[in-house]
Parts: structure tokens; C-alpha cells; sequence
């Protein structure tokens, strides 16, 4: 039985009956190097290269990195910071790009995945740039190579889609729903799993439906429905109610023998795998009370958010606030200029009346956040010792997936979850504090050394051309005398 | 940088006050059944209990520089006062009440720092307090006349009664005990508590619809559970601590009851008597007061629950709910402490405690 | 009411107990401390603090002359682990927490003298003679050494840039502010 959770107002009803609709080619495309978790892109164009849809623009570096792509033929113009899609609105290293209007596509070949050996697959997956797409942006490939070598033996499917609003992945599930379930059935095949189960939220039975039908000749996938409760979506809530199994704490999925894998991120492997297409687009909601036709969206990435909403009809009203992602854990807009990236799983305009704006009152002790907590923490107590600044008396900090249930019941609301992304980042600060410590004072002995060796080469070098002098002078001595 | 707002953007249709008013709203047919059981005294003594609570309330933010109309608006002080009202002898003079409202909302609640801060439910401490101070006055119950009925009260006799302290001369023979305390007294005589109950002329209906002597609200069992369950129905509170509380009374009532009939009551008469229903879905569940987690919620409310068993059975003082919430108050601070909930993904206890360290 | 002020007269005897034992149970100390310190200390030897270097500082430490506040390269992270080490109270909230400074070379009037290089205590410029001198954002402690030496004043300090990865979230303004009476 399921006892963590809230029930959120579900508010989909707008956008989920619309059929995904392709946005048109923008004027210019910002693409951040920096979408994912991990090491930003480096960039391999310069400014007034053309390229190629799908060309490199970015290539990873370091372990955890993805490349980016061109999303559409067209010149680079620039190589500078743009403001990224991000409550801080601090600039991000992005490639500015100006469609030529053609969209035209490097070559591609269509392969047969199975007959891929699961490093081929991998590869085709990290030089796409497929990262996940549920929110999480880690690259794919190399949540597949560690699921391989772990063993893992059952894929889970997230099609939970627990946050309010979005209905991206509902559409996605019922429009490509054969897709999904190739990307299900290469990931299978990739990892040496046996079973596949897709969990999917009992509130979207038509995605159920094309699911099941998708899946029907295949035994080894199983489309299950889901109770809708938030956050459903999140990993490791998922894997507890479909398989009984708790990660451990400073463990990841595989340790349980499992991976689990957003439908959009699914969908994006078969692509990548059957038709070497990099991960240029992705399926966007644009929703909440200020848009005026809500609708999903596919849309290239690198387009600015201002020109999905005014697809969308424009504003209604002005917003009282602008997301990214869904209302439950997604981040505020400073501004529709932020570009979407892999990562955007919808555009909100929420209208005043959708929004918490309540000013926090004293905690009243009544637990409420206690039940919702799906990790089972006590948010009142933790958001206490924080508030005086008592960080290390913190139970289970590291455990919170800021899923921001215990803030989104608590009666005197209290913004508990914004207190503990303020614990984890100072934490987090301080932690490199004390790296940044270390390489300070092994720096300075490393200069000490340098200074040592310095002077004792050089101390060397003028015993040598004293000798040397000392030589000369003895030898031209000995000349003079003979 | 503070113009930022962290996720999540969407709120559940709660607050505070929500959750203060429709426990009051809760408590309001146990109440108006209660007024008119006990005639107008009860009404006065309520208004004077829930006027001084606010009016307190107001003055000690005054006194602290604070705006007081938000803080009023939650609806704790008028809770406090309303509580402290129920918990009452109907016929208490007007300063009892008064100054149990003024001693709960200044000396437990707001010399600890206000909502949310107190350590002690504050219209129990008061209570408790009341009853050691004056013993006599809230002891001291009548048999119910209700309004419109011929042996009630007139208006202005209850201002004499509540306000100068006459007690009509018709009215003597009016005064009776309540269930627990006739047999608390009877028991002392030697009287086995079958014959005790006999006596009183206490049927359980009677006490189902809370036609006997008691406080304000303790006479009105079944409007109060119908109040508590509306309540855990609205999610408003859960329903650990009411079950454990009542699970608490029982289990022992009914061994014991069955072991021996004579000495100990039976689980009906326990139930439904000495403001346990109250207790157990108003009081006990102070938020405040009470653990947060599930887990601490059941420990608490069986303790409760026991606790006010034991001292009705064994103890001095017949109405025991009080007595045993505040002391499950002071444990509160442990339980919650060691009775916490097990972390998803964290295998032991020292596992948890491994996880905070780091 | 029995119970407050049992429970009052409990918390005060306790924390009379655990003052006294704090005073009288305290450990001697001894010369190591020093040293252990000056161990814990950045060894930039940068003067920042006032003391001539980090030996003369850690003594300063030790001896309890000087607050664990004292070292800006070390930042907070410093100021909690030298708390613990004297076990005395971080007061890290009161200390102006400092933002950590970075040298920056304006190229236009680098000249290559090399001067900078020379006296960085963590090597954190990179330059060849006759070159463009550079600072290496991770290794620089922001002591401003540099600064001083520059004979074109190319070297300047300003505060380490917020970047995407290092940016973290405020402290939630806090609730109403309980009240405080009597
Ligand atoms: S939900 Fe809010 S008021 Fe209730 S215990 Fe948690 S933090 Fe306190
Ligand atoms: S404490 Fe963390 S995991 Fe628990 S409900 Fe709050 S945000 Fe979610
Ligand atoms: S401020 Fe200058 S001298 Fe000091 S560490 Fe930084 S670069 Fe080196
Ligand atoms: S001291 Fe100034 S001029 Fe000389 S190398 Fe350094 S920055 Fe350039």
C-alpha cells in the first residue's frame, strides 16, 4: 500500500487532449553546451560555420557529459553566454544558431538495432546526446553501461507522469507508442534485461491503452497502471511500487537489479539507435491558467520559450509566474527568452490564482509533512535545525528528492523543500570548500618545491661554471706558466 | 535574489486557519447541545472562557509589538478557549473560567513563543491548573435542566449564578456528581461499582446522548466522535492518536472489567464518561503537542489512553484525561526524538543515523 | 504546573552540569596544537590574516588570541574545521562571510614582467617572461600579492563569479517571527 504522497490538483484536462502539434522553424536557436548532469559540451564550430541539422555542435567531455546537436540547418552566429533556463538567469555557454530555412539533415542510414552489440548501442546512444528527459538530464549511455555491468534484470518504464499540467509523455505514449516500445525493447536487448514493466498513472487510460496494444506481441513488457498519487514519477518511488524494492540509501536503481528509463528518453533511443538521429527535439507542454489554447508542442531545441506560449495564443493574463517543468518541483522563469533544452518537459504561465503565495506561518508540529514524505523524513524537524543553521543535525537531508510534497501540504506553508535545496547547496559549497582547502596547501607545497628545486639547480648550474671557470682559469694558468 | 520562488508553485487549499476553524466548526453541535443542557450558565461561561483566550491573545501581542489581527484570525486562541470552556463545570463561576483562559494562552502558550511553541496543550494545563488551585469549584456539577424545561434557569438567575456566585436556594438538591466521581466516592465507602452504578441511575443511553452531569462538552459523547470523525474524514487530523487513546482506555477495561466487575468499570461506562471522546479526537490531537509521525502518534495516544485509565482506577482525581495528556506532552519531545519514521532506503535505525552523519 | 517547573528545574541543573564539566573536564593543551593547526591552515603563508604567516597565526590559534574567523582564503569550510578542533562555538553566521575574491590580469597592460608569478604563494598565475600573464581560477586564493607587485596595476581583484554549477539556493526568509513575551 502506497501511504507517502499528495494528490495534487491534476489540471491536464487543457493541454492532454491535443494532439502534439510541430512548432515552426524559429529565427534563431540558442543552444546551451550545458543541458545535462555532468561536464558542459565543448564546442567544435565557430562562429560563421554553417552546419548541417544534426551535425556536432558540442562534443562531451569528461565521463558524464553529452554532445549537442544542430537542431535544424543553418550558421552559427555566435559562441557566448545566453541566459539559461534557470531561476538565476546566469548565463550558460550556448551556440546561437540562424536556420537557413532548409532543414536539411546530415546523412543518416537506418540500422537494424538487434543486430547491435550493446556497446555499439551505447555508443550510437552517448554520441546522440540522449539524455534523460523525465527532468533528471543524466546521460543515458552511461546509465545503460553501468545497468549492463550490474546485471540489472528488469527495465522500468516511467510513464508515470505524476506532475500536474504537463502531458507530454501522455501524448508521446499515445502517438508513438510503437516507438516507445521499440526504444523499450533495444534498451532490453542493450542491458541483457528480461522483463520490461511500464508503470503508468491510472489517470491517462487512453496512453495505457496504446501501450498495451503496442506491447502486446512482445512478452517480456508488461504496461502496468499506476494509482496517480505524486510524486509517482520519481525513481525511486516508482521502484518500490512496481517491484517492492527499496534502493539503498547511498545506492543507485541497479543495486536493486533494475533501471528505469522516462518514455521520452525512450522514445529518443530508438531514434538515435534505428536511425542515428541525435536528440534535437523533444515534445513540450505549454500550459497553465495565462496561456490561452494550451497545447503539446514538439519543438527543437535551442527555441525560446516566448515562441511556444505565442503559438499557444499568446497570454491571457499576465503570469504570475513562468516555469519550467511541471508546478510540482519545476524552476521559475526569469523570462520567456530561456531557450528549451532536453530537459523541458513543459512551459507553464501559471495565473495568479494557481499559485501558492501565502507567507509562511510558525510550524504548528501536525505532521502532515511527515505523511507525505515519501522517503519517510521528518521535514518540521530538518526545516528547523536549518532555520537556526544547525546543519549538521540534519536527519536524512541527503535522502530528500526534493520532491516538495511535504511544502505542498504543509498548513502553515512553510517552504520546507526550499529549505532543504538551501541545505544541500550549502552543504554541497562547503564540501568544495574543503576540497578547494586541500588543493590550496598542495599547491603551495607544490610551489615550495618548484622554489627548491629552482634554486637548487640553480645553485648546481653556478657550482658547475665556477668549476668550469675555475677549470678555465687553472688551464689558462698552466698556459701561461709553460 | 528573494523574488526567486522555489518549487513547488502549487499549494494544497490549506492553512492554518483552515485547520483551526474546522476544528472549531467541529466542536459547535457538541457545544450548542451542551448550552442547552446545561441552561444559560453554560453559554455565559463560554463566552467569558473564549472572550478572555482572544482578548489575552491580543494583549500579549500587543505587548510583543506584533500585528495581532492575522495571528487572532487563525482561530488557535478562540480553539483554546473553546476547549478550556468544554473541558469546564457547566456552573463554574465566571472567573474560573476567565482565568483558566488567560493562564492557557499566556503562561503555556505564549512565554514558550507562541503557536506552535508551546510544550503543553494549553487548555489542558489550565485545566489541570484550575483543579489543583480550585478544587471546589470544579468539582462541584449539577444534574442537567435543560433550556425550556421547567427546571431551568431564567436568564437573569444564570447572571447571578455565573457572575455573583448564587446558586438558586431551589437549586441544591439539583447538584450531583458526575459518573466517574460518584464512584470514585462510592468505592472509598466500600461499594462495589455495580451497586455504585445502580445507584447513580446512569443508563448508557443517558450517556450516549449526554443526558447527565458533567463538564460543558463531556455530556455530548456521540455529537463529539461524529465531530472527531467528519474531522479525520477531512484529513484535518489523522486517526492514530484517537484510536490509540480509546484502544489505550479500553484494552485495560476490558480485562480487567472482565476479571473482576466488582472493582473495575466496565469499557462503556469508561468510554463514554469524563470527556474522553473529547480527549481523545480534540484534545489529544493537538497538533502542537503531539508527535509527528505516525509511529509517535500511536505510542502517544495509547499512553494517553492508558494513562487515563490508570489514574481513574487508581488515581486521586476521577477526571484523568487532562492529568494524562500533559503528561504525555512532556514526553512528546522523546518520542518524536526516538520514534522517528524509517528512512526509504535506510535498513536500520543505525543505518539513519549514519546517513545524518555524514 | 508541577511538571513545567520540574521540567524548568531539570534543564537548568543539566546545563549548570554540562557548563561545569565543560570548564573542568577541559583539556590541557599542548604544544602539537600548534602545529596541527598551522597543518590545517592553506600554508600560503599570504598574510591575509594580520599574523606574519601561518605558523605565527596557528600559534595565535592555539593559544586562543586570535578567532577561528581569522582566515579569509580558508573560508567558511576552515571555520568550522578549526571550531571543532578547539571546540569552540563557529560563529559563522556572524562573520561577514567574506566573498571569495580572484585575481584577474587586464591583457592590455600585462607586460610580461613576470613579477606577479613570482609572488604568488599557490602558483596560481601562468606566464612566460614577455608573455601574457593568466590566473588560474582554481588555484587562486584571492591574497591580492599580485596586486601589489604589478608595475602596470594590470592586476586586479574581483569577487569569484556565480556560475551555473556553483549556484546555490537562498535561505528562505523565515516565518512570522515567534513572538517573544515576558
Ligand atoms: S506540515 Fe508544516 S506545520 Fe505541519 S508539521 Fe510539517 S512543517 Fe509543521
Ligand atoms: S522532505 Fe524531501 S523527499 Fe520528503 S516530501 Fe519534502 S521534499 Fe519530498
Ligand atoms: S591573489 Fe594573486 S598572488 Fe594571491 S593567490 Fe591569487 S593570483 Fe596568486
Ligand atoms: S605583474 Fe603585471 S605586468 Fe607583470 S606579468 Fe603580472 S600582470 Fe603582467
Amino acid at each position: 500500500m502506497v501511504r507517502w504522497g499528495v494528490h495534487p490538483d491534476a489540471r491536464k484536462q487543457a493541454a492532454s487532449p491535443q494532439d502534439i502539434e510541430r512548432l515552426p522553424l524559429p529565427a534563431m536557436l540558442h543552444i546551451p553546451l550545458l543541458q545535462h548532469s555532468g561536464a558542459p559540451a565543448k564546442p567544435v564550430v565557430s562562429v560563421g560555420q554553417h552546419v548541417l541539422k544534426g551535425e556536432l555542435l558540442g562534443a562531451r567531455q569528461g565521463n558524464i557529459s553529452a554532445p549537442v546537436h544542430a537542431p535544424t540547418s543553418g550558421t552559427v552566429v555566435a559562441i557566448s553566454d545566453y541566459p539559461a533556463p534557470h531561476p538565476s538567469g546566469l548565463g550558460v555557454l550556448s551556440i546561437s544558431l540562424e536556420p537557413d530555412g532548409e532543414d536539411r539533415w546530415i546523412e543518416l542510414t537506418e540500422t537494424d538495432p538487434f543486430s547491435l552489440t550493446p556497446a555499439q548501442i551505447a555508443e550510437r546512444v552517448a554520441a546522440a546526446g540522449v539524455v534523460g528527459m523525465g527532468g533528471a538530464t543524466f546521460p543515458s549511455s552511461v546509465k545503460m553501461l553501468l545497468g549492463k555491468r550490474s546485471q540489472v534484470h528488469t527495465l522500468l518504464v516511467n510513464g508515470s507522469e505524476c506532475e500536474p499540467y504537463l502531458s507530454c509523455d501522455d501524448r508521446l505514449m499515445r502517438e508513438r507508442a510503437a516507438k516507445i516500445v521499440e526504444g523499450i525493447r533495444i534498451v532490453l536487448h542493450a542491458v541483457g534485461a528480461t522483463k520490461a514493466l511500464c508503470g503508468i498513472e491510472n489517470n491517462k487510460p487512453a496512453a495505457i491503452e496504446a501501450m498495451r496494444h503496442a506491447a502486446a506481441d512482445f512478452a517480456a513488457i508488461e504496461v502496468i497502471a499506476l494509482p496517480t498519487r505524486y510524486p509517482m514519477g520519481s525513481d525511486r518511488q516508482l521502484i518500490h511500487v512496481l517491484t517492492g524494492q527499496e534502493v539503498p540509501s547511498d545506492g543507485r536503481s541497479a543495486d536493486v537489479g533494475v533501471l528505469v528509463h522516462n518514455v521520452g528518453t525512450l522514445y529518443a533511443i530508438q531514434q538515435a539507435v534505428r536511425f542515428g538521429r541525435p536528440l534535437i527535439s523533444r515534445v513540450v507542454t505549454v500550459a497553465g491558467g495565462a496561456v490561452a489554447r494550451p497545447r503539446n508542442l514538439d519543438v527543437l531545441i535551442g527555441t525560446p520559450a516566448r515562441l511556444l506560449v505565442e503559438h499557444c495564443g499568446g497570454l491571457r493574463e499576465p503570469p504570475a509566474r513562468l516555469l519550467m517543468g511541471g508546478p510540482m518541483m519545476g524552476l521559475q522563469l526569469p523570462s520567456l527568452d530561456a531557450p528549451i533544452i532536453k530537459g523541458s518537459s513543459g512551459i507553464l504561465a501559471l495565473g495568479a490564482h494557481e499559485i501558492a503565495q501565502e507567507q509562511p506561518s510558525p510550524c504548528i508540529r501536525c505532521g502532515q509533512c511527515v505523511s507525505a514524505c515519501p522517503m519517510n523524513l521528518m521535514p518540521f524537524e530538518m526545516s528547523a535545525h536549518i532555520r537556526i543553521g544547525d546543519l549538521d543535525a540534519v536527519q536524512g537531508i541527503k535522502d530528500c528528492i526534493s520532491c516538495g510534497s511535504c511544502s505542498y501540504v504543509c498548513p502553515a506553508h512553510i517552504p520546507l523543500s526550499h529549505y532543504f535545496d538551501y541545505a544541500k547547496g550549502e552543504l554541497t559549497a562547503r564540501e568544495r570548500g574543503k576540497m578547494r582547502q586541500e588543493s590550496i596547501r598542495q599547491l603551495t607545497s607544490a610551489r615550495k618545491e618548484r622554489l627548491e628545486r629552482e634554486a637548487r639547480e640553480k645553485a648546481e648550474a653556478a657550482a658547475r661554471r665556477k668549476a668550469e671557470r675555475e677549470r678555465a682559469k687553472a688551464a689558462t694558468a698552466k698556459e701561461a706558466t709553460s | 535574489m528573494s523574488h526567486i520562488s522555489h518549487a513547488p508553485h502549487a499549494h494544497a487549499p490549506t492553512s492554518i486557519s483552515r485547520v483551526m476553524w474546522l476544528v472549531i466548526a467541529a466542536l459547535v453541535p457538541a457545544t450548542l447541545f451542551s448550552i442547552w443542557l446545561n441552561g444559560w450558565p453554560a453559554l455565559l461561561l463560554w463566552l467569558v472562557t473564549v472572550g478572555s483566550a482572544v482578548f489575552a491573545e491580543f494583549f500579549c501581542l500587543r505587548l510583543a509589538q506584533r500585528p495581532a489581527a492575522p495571528v487572532l484570525a487563525d482561530g488557535s486562541a478562540v480553539l483554546t478557549g473553546w476547549l478550556l470552556a468544554l473541558s469546564l463545570p457547566a456552573w463554574a463561576p465566571w472567573w474560573i473560567g476567565a482565568l483558566g483562559a488567560i493562564f492557557a494562552v499566556v503562561v503555556v502558550k505564549q512565554v514558550f513563543g507562541g503557536l506552535g511553541q508551546n510544550l503543553f496543550n494549553p487548555a489542558m494545563a489550565a485545566r489541570v491548573m484550575l483543579l489543583i488551585a480550585f478544587p471546589v469549584e470544579l468539582t462541584t456539577w449539577v444534574q442537567p435542566a435543560p433550556l425550556f424545561s421547567a427546571d431551568a434557569l431564567s436568564l437573569s438567575q444564570s447572571f447571578a449564578l455565573t457572575f455573583l456566585g448564587q446558586m438558586p436556594s431551589s437549586f441544591a438538591a439539583l447538584s450531583g456528581a458526575t459518573t466517574l466521581g460518584h464512584i470514585k466516592t462510592e468505592l472509598t465507602r466500600d461499594i462495589s461499582v455495580t451497586q455504585a452504578l445502580a445507584a447513580h441511575g446512569q443508563s448508557m443511553s443517558a450517556s450516549l446522548f449526554g443526558l447527565h452531569g458533567g463538564s460543558l462538552g463531556e455530556t455530548a459523547a456521540l455529537l463529539l466522535a461524529a465531530g472527531g470523525l467528519a474531522l479525520i474524514a477531512l484529513r484535518v487530523i489523522t486517526w492514530h492518536i484517537p484510536l490509540a487513546v480509546l484502544a489505550g482506555v479500553a484494552l485495560p477495561a476490558l480485562l480487567l472489567h472482565a476479571n473482576d466487575p466488582a472493582r473495575y468499570l466496565d469499557v462503556t461506562t469508561h468510554l463514554l464518561s469524563g470527556g474522553l471522546i473529547l480527549g481523545a479526537f480534540f484534545i489529544a490531537t493537538d497538533p502542537v503537542t503531539s508527535p509527528g509521525s505516525p509511529r509517535g502518534q500511536l505510542i502517544f495516544g495509547f499512553s494517553v489512553g492508558l494513562l487515563t485509565w490508570l489514574i481513574r482506577t487508581y488515581g486521586g482525581y476521577p477526571e484523568a484525561v487532562a492529568f494524562a495528556v500533559i503528561l504525555m506532552n512532556a514526553l512528546t519531545p522523546v518520542i518524536d526524538r526516538y520514534v522517528r519514521p524509517r528512512i526509504y532506503g535506510h535498513a536500520s535505525k543505525a543505518a539513519s543515523k549514519k546517513g545524518a552523519a555524514s | 504546573m508541577i511538571a513545567i517547573i520540574s521540567l524548568t528545574a531539570l534543564g537548568v541543573a543539566l546545563g549548570l552540569g554540562l557548563g561545569l564539566a565543560a570548564r573542568f573536564l577541559r583539556v590541557e593543551q599542548d604544544d602539537g596544537l600548534a602545529s596541527e593547526i598551522e597543518a590545517m591552515l592553506p600554508g600560503s603563508q599570504c598574510g591575509q590574516c594580520g599574523f606574519p604567516g601561518c605558523g605565527p597565526a596557528a600559534a595565535a590559534l592555539a593559544s586562543g588570541s586570535a578567532p577561528v574567523t581569522l582566515c579569509p582564503p580558508g573560508g567558511s569550510a576552515l571555520v568550522r574545521q578549526l571550531a571543532d578542533k578547539l571546540g569552540v562555538k563557529a560563529q559563522t553566521s556572524g562573520m561577514k562571510e567574506s566573498v571569495p575574491m580572484l585575481a584577474v590580469v587586464e591583457e592590455a597592460l600585462c607586460i610580461g614582467c613576470t613579477k606577479c608569478f613570482r609572488v604568488c604563494p599557490t602558483d596560481a598565475i601562468v606566464g612566460a617572461p614577455k608573455q601574457i600573464h593568466n590566473v588560474l581560477r582554481e588555484a587562486c586564493t584571492g591574497c591580492g600579492k599580485c596586486v601589489d607587485v604589478c608595475p602596470t596595476m594590470a592586476v586586479s581583484m574581483m569577487p569569484m563569479p556565480v556560475t551555473l554549477q556553483s549556484w546555490v539556493w537562498h535561505k528562505p526568509a523565515p516565518a512570522v517571527a515567534p513572538a517573544v513575551a515576558a
